[in-house]
């Protein structure tokens, strides 16, 4: 059976205007304990961190350790 | 990132720790003090920097056995009665004569505790006999300070490698086959030691909001060194003993209440009265919970809005900041404000967690299992409700002894058979075209846990559950799919809850009688001293399935008088506390 495309709005949320990931930073990837964060190509270069799998503990390790404050974590809606 | 590479790896080492959050750093730090030669690896599915059930701190001691506060014959009497006797009380005893040196070397690595005027540890008594929580006022500094003690020990560090089945041979350890979850490439990993810290199995339960995510534990804490033991043969001890924790209805963090316990918050029911004694966490207090949200008289509620505005404060500044910061922010989306309103409180999701309770890989007090050469501390491992400091301290005794193991011996000869049937498993979901996502294996399996084996505990449904795991497990093994390497480690981790969800279930059954409250309430069946003061040790049988045999309890370092015993559970208070 084929899959679904079901959509899921994600509780992590980057400002793209603080975010530096086209600069090379990959802090918010690197510690998620659930590695549900990854950084959006365009063009070829990195252009900002998203949350690409909606798998959150809601722990803000992202949001703590971000160096210029652009992660926010929401709690999930199902929860919130 | 996430793209299938096919590839595989061998490196060998003398001592592997799987598991970087809070045992396995201290077994790591330990072992390479006592031998700067050895080559010690600590590896990690996420990063060692946040891994781990206290990825973002901790608030606090839940346990320290603090000279002038308690003494080690006190608190092994305590662990013992909450633990309803089943406790072999030379483990416990052991860490409580040496969790003060542990707590004297977290203090030296940065991580302060809570101190009077006169600079002495202020701990707060909210257990039923003893005082032993201390608090932690950088308690969020925990994880940095650790990972600062790790580089400075030049431990091995490896990430992102999710370990999914031990090696074993010539009757030891030999080793663990990990799978990259970025790449889905394969690390064999040769080792004279191994141990295990991989926490709890935290994503057992479904959590009422259905969120899969919303667990009580840390939600990469699935279980997998409860599966790895298992199926390397070790042995498993009182499974049946679930985790169930009061909890923040929803948010699923802790409520909490040895925070604000002795500052004189506490539980209450709808008309905001006390209804629990004590509000240390034991199957018995969680059965009066129960009682009072089955009997018409919950909600049940965290009561803090009879406190002055300075003491609210304080309890927000450790809640909000420390453990589960998010916390806060779930208060101000709700409106909800400890000072206007009692906050609604739940019972978690069930899961397997020493740290809480008892269900664990069984160790003895040098944190050895069953099989020589591993070992394991911390939530995953049976020494009972150990709690953070009981993983350091567990963890130490691992590490200091796994060195003493590797002195005498080489690396274990393996069939390599069993690398090639691991990878043909672990990679069977990316062969499909398409098939069953791994989400939805998980969230079948753990819907049919509550269905089914949720306490109380009762035989038809438990007999039932089996049936549907089996069905699950079919499908899982024939149609499970994923599209790319994350997916796959969540597919490892789906097979690995299922594992978890059987033994949960078959050890319920074994154990017919009632003991620990809630966690092992069978309706059909009343306690049963005569039978079954024993522990039941869960292996994996000839069959694959898994099978039970009871083992003595060891006898009692510290007697337990006849009047004692009942401490915890005469938890319903008597008389009426009125509202203010």
């Amino acid at each position: 059976m084929p899959l679904a495309e079901s959509a899921s709005i994600v509780p992590v949320v980057v400002d793209k205007d603080l975010c530096i990931a086209d600069k090379g930073c990959t802090v918010c990837v690197d510690v998620c304990p659930l590695d549900v964060l990854r950084i959006a190509v365009k063009d070829g270069a990195p252009e900002t961190a998203y949350m690409k799998y909606d798998e959150c503990w809601y722990c803000m390790p992202c949001e703590a350790d971000c160096p210029t404050g652009a992660v926010t974590v929401n709690l999930p809606f199902l929860l919130k | 990132m996430d793209e299938i590479v096919d590839g595989i790896t061998q490196i060998d080492c003398d001592i592997l720790i799987i598991g970087g959050g809070t045992a396995g750093p201290m077994a790591a730090i330990k072992a390479k003090r006592k031998n700067p030669d050895a080559n010690v690896v600590l590896l990690d599915k996420a990063n060692v920097k946040r891994s781990g059930a206290i990825s973002m701190g901790m608030d606090g001691l839940n346990n320290s056995v603090i000279p002038g506060y308690a003494t080690p014959e006190q608190y092994t009497k305590e662990i013992t009665i909450a633990n309803d006797g089943i406790c072999d009380q030379a483990a416990v005893y052991r860490y409580a004569e040496e969790c003060y040196g542990i707590i004297q070397e977290l203090d030296q690595f940065g991580i302060r505790f809570q101190k009077d005027q006169n600079g002495e540890y202020d701990v707060k008594k909210v257990h039923h006999i003893g005082t032993y929580v201390l608090p932690m006022p950088n308690g969020d500094t925990v994880k940095k300070a650790l990972y600062r003690q790790l580089r400075k020990a030049r431990i091995n560090i490896i990430n992102r490698y999710m370990a999914t089945r031990l090696l074993t041979g010539e009757g030891r350890v030999a080793g663990a086959i990990c799978i990259n979850t970025r790449t889905a490439e394969t690390l064999v990993v040769r080792a004279k030691a191994v141990i295990m810290g991989l926490g709890a199995a935290g994503r057992l339960g479904l959590p009422t909001s259905g969120y899969l995510y919303g667990t009580y534990e840390n939600a990469s804490n699935s279980g997998e060194g409860y599966a790895m033991a298992y199926h390397a043969g070790a042995g498993l001890a009182n499974l049946e003993c679930f985790q169930i924790n009061p909890l923040i209805k929803d948010y699923n963090g802790p409520a909490c209440a040895y925070v604000a316990g002795p500052m004189g918050g506490y539980t209450a029911n709808a008309k905001g009265e006390r209804f629990i004694e004590c509000d240390y966490w034991s199957g018995q207090m969680m059965q009066e919970f129960y009682d009072e949200l089955q009997g018409g008289k919950g909600p049940v509620y965290l009561k803090l809005n009879h406190l002055a505005e300075e003491t609210v404060a304080e309890i927000e500044r450790v809640l909000h900041i420390v453990e589960r910061p998010t916390r806060g922010h779930f208060h101000a989306g709700r409106g909800t404000d400890y000072r206007k309103q009692m906050i609604e409180m739940h019972i978690s999701e069930i899961g397997f967690c020493s740290g809480h309770s008892a269900s664990g890989v069984f160790v003895d007090k040098h944190a050895r299992t069953t099989i020589p050469g591993l070992y394991a501390a911390g939530d995953m491992a049976n020494v009972p409700h150990n709690y953070m400091l009981g993983a350091f301290t567990n963890g130490a005794f691992a590490g200091l002894d796994a060195v003493d193991f590797i002195a005498d011996v080489d690396h274990a000869a393996f069939d390599q058979g069993e690398v090639d049937a691991e990878r043909a498993r672990v990679l069977a979901p990316t062969k499909r075209d398409d098939g069953i996502p791994p989400n939805q294996i998980e969230y079948k399996t753990r819907r049919l846990v509550n269905d089914y084996l949720q306490p109380p505990k009762v035989t038809a449904k438990m007999e039932l559950a089996q049936a549907r795991f089996a069905e699950v497990r079919e499908d899982m093994e024939t149609g499970m799919y994923v599209r790319d390497a994350h997916e796959l480690m969540r597919a490892l981790e789906a097979s690995t809850i299922l594992d978890c969800a059987d033994m949960a279930a078959a050890a319920s059954l074994y154990r017919t009688e009632s003991r620990w409250g809630l966690y092992h309430n069978r309706v059909e069946y009343d306690r049963d001293d005569e039978n079954w003061f024993c522990h039941t040790i869960l292996t994996k049988g000839a069959d694959g399935k898994p099978t039970h045999r009871k083992q003595a309890v060891e006898p009692y370092i510290v007697d337990i008088a006849d009047d004692e015993k009942d401490a915890y559970q005469n938890q319903r208070v008597t008389k009426t506390v009125a509202a203010e």
